[in-house]
């Protein structure tokens, strides 16, 4: 007995402890900043992938502090470490009345769903994915548009024939990935091979190096991926493979991981979705409805590294198939079903 | 779709190599479950226990630049990890799951703590030296096999060997037959006159030992840094393979190269296009087969009988 006493004892202390030095750390940073006015809470949940993953997380939170700096939003950033945690994650947003809360990440489509009609006078966002409540605005990316852009890239920099592409899960976005980065190969070299592999996930590198082993194994030499974290074992896997293997990052600028080894990023600019919904709801132009970012809105694109690896008439044909697009001469399939009836633009 | 030629020699090496690959980790921590089950002490922190060594072996290396000082303090923190759950389960009897369990959300929260506070960036680790690879001299220029098992990072032979060697302390030294014993029978052990807590406690650490070395294989042997959560559920699946494998060193060995085929089979027939075996079919097939297992379709899985257990000393 009196053993567990004196290990309750010493439990209680370090929760104690751990408490008060807490507490104490805390207080000073709110009472020097108190705001003059009542400041606009914005806030964002992100998917099981988390901040770090250099992608959409990552992207939205930039785009959340944007809106910090530049309209003095008072930011919160919760972070999901598994499925279950998005309701109770989204619902404590909405306990401390946060004006619009983020839920970054399809997979949060149904949790948003649901917590949504029960905080009726506050607002949410949702990126990649829509739901329809009288306060969600959804923000969807055109994917297949940027990503079609590094297909054409892809088809014209492969020396063997053969370019991979390695998926997350089978979701509908990633198909957007798959079915544009498909056409652009299609587009510019349709005697170029595709091989493509998904991991099942988005959080597990090892399995992402080794989809992308297998595809360079099976000849590809650029492969472009479209896995949340899984994606930085493709990037290592390229730079295991040594000079003239590559990997194309995907959502954010990958290439300082691997600058000799990526060649080029589809840029998803989360960030200019989040911070100009945002803005509307300080505007009071907020609307609950689809917004969507192609390239005509600057949404998608590939990075402002492209040109280190990628020699300037190629860049050149990129620049055409892209104005191709933004003028709706191609229009590029977004699943599997519109890539079996798309029929390659002659440029 | 085009698929790719099966008669392709080449295939069948990356399937090889990939099962190797993928079955790494499993054979290191599932061997850590055998030790400490053998023993009579449920591990299920492993993959905590993966995940805290994968951190802190990549933090050494990247102060470092040393990776083998890097896997050498993964292997340590795995051992004092390991050190709480034996002093909790052995010393003060607590329930082995609940304690197993709590290690596992402890070292999610704690890794996860630590990258904000030594990188301030969250999500993964900036890239560290990782272990170079291994080329077996001879061996790797021998055609079809040499490609096979010629070249790997040192955890693939370091695992396989590690098999061998349990499967021979568990079995043909007066060791194992203590660890055997104080797992089946403690009581009698004891009155034979041998030690239960020091052997709980041995085999609790070499379970952390080899954990933290499954750990080290992510972090620094198949990649080049950490990744919150990098472990991905590795440490349950090797439990499984252990049970598959019937609480032996050969039997998770080869429990563990079944998984990691199935993984290696699922990777590879997307990647040639087959696709008349469903892709959601092959990603469920390694837990398929650890559900097939753990319902005992592979006949009578018995584990030692004091397993989770804990061992009130005899006055």
């Amino acid at each position: 007995m009196s053993r567990s006493t004196r290990w309750a004892v010493i439990v209680v202390a370090i929760v104690v402890i751990i408490a008060v030095a807490l507490s104490l750390r805390k207080p000073q940073e709110e009472i020097a900043e108190v705001p003059q006015e009542v400041k606009l809470k914005a806030a964002m949940v992100t998917d099981v992938g988390g901040l770090g993953d250099e992608s959409f997380n990552d992207a939205a939170y930039k785009g959340l502090k944007e809106a910090e700096e530049k309209l003095g939003f008072e930011i919160t950033v919760v972070e999901s470490k598994k499925m279950d945690d998005y309701e109770p994650n989204l619902r404590s947003l909405g306990d401390q009345g946060t004006d619009i809360s983020w839920a970054v990440g399809f997979l949060l489509t149904d949790a948003l769903d649901t917590v949504a009609p029960e905080y009726p006078d506050l607002k949410f966002g949702l990126i990649d994915s829509v739901v329809e409540q009288p306060n969600v605005a959804s923000a969807t990316f055109k994917e297949e548009e940027g990503s079609f852009l590094l297909g054409v890239i892809a088809a014209k920099m492969t020396k063997t024939g053969t370019v991979g592409f390695v998926g997350g899960m089978e979701v509908p976005v990633i198909e957007h990935f798959d079915a544009g980065f498909h056409a652009g190969v299609l587009s510019a070299n349709p005697d170029v091979k595709v091989l493509r592999g998904y991991t099942g996930k988005f959080d597990d590198p090892a399995k992402g190096k080794e989809v992308a082993l297998a595809q360079f194994n099976q000849g590809a030499d650029i492969i472009f991926h479209a896995s949340g974290a899984c994606g930085l074992g493709v990037i290592e896997a390229a730079k295991e493979q040594g000079e003239g293997f590559w990997a194309m990052g995907v959502d954010s600028c990958q290439h300082h991981l691997a600058p000799d080894n990526v060649m080029s990023c589809m840029m998803k600019r989360v960030d200019v979705a989040v911070f100009e919904v945002t803005k509307r709801v300080q505007d009071g132009t907020f609307e609950p409805k689809h917004y969507i970012f192609g390239l005509a809105e600057d949404g998608v694109g590939t990075c402002g590294r492209t040109s280190e690896h990628v020699p300037e008439e190629v860049l050149e044909e990129v620049e055409k198939y892209r104005e191709m697009i933004v003028n709706g001469e191609i229009v590029v399939p977004a699943s599997f079903a519109e890539l079996e009836t798309f029929t390659p633009p002659s440029v | 779709m085009e698929t790719g030629n099966l008669a392709d020699v080449t295939i069948y090496i990356a399937l090889v190599v990939s099962t190797l690959r993928m079955a790494t980790p499993l054979i290191l921590a599932g061997l850590g479950g055998v030790f400490s089950e053998r023993s009579g002490v449920v591990n299920i922190a492993l993959e905590g226990i993966m995940l805290i060594s994968a951190f802190m072996g990549m933090l050494i290396s990247y102060y470092t630049e040393a990776p083998w000082l890097g896997v050498l303090s993964a292997v340590a923190s795995g051992v004092l990890v390991a050190l709480i759950l034996a002093v909790a389960c052995v010393r003060y009897k607590s329930n082995q799951v609940v304690v197993g369990t709590a290690i596992n959300i402890f070292s999610l929260g704690f890794t996860g703590f630590m990258l904000r506070k030594v990188f301030e960036h969250a999500g993964q680790s900036p890239p560290v030296t990782k272990v170079a690879d291994w080329t077996i001299p001879l061996i790797h220029k021998i055609p079809v096999i040499g490609p096979m098992i010629g070249k790997h990072t040192p955890f693939v032979y370091i695992a396989i060997v590690a098999a061998v060697i349990s499967n021979h302390v568990l079995f043909e030294t007066k060791l194992g037959l203590r660890i055997r014993a104080v797992g089946e029978h403690p009581k009698a052990a004891e009155t034979v006159g041998v030690d239960v807590f020091a052997i709980r406690y041995l085999c609790v650490l070499l379970s952390g030992a080899l954990a933290g070395l499954a750990g080290a294989s992510l972090s620094l042997g198949f990649l080049s840094q950490f990744r919150e959560n990098m472990t991905g559920g590795r440490g349950f699946i090797a439990l499984a393979a252990m049970i598959f494998g019937k609480w032996t060193p050969y039997g998770t060995l080869g429990a563990c190269i079944l998984f990691g085929f199935a993984d290696a089979l699922q990777i590879l027939s997307q990647t040639l296009g087959l696709t008349f075996i469903p892709r959601d079919f092959l990603l469920m097939a390694p837990y398929i087969l650890t559900m097939a297992a753990l319902a005992g379709v592979i006949g009578r899985s018995v584990p030692p009988a004091a397993s989770g257990v804990p061992y009130e000393r005899q006055k």
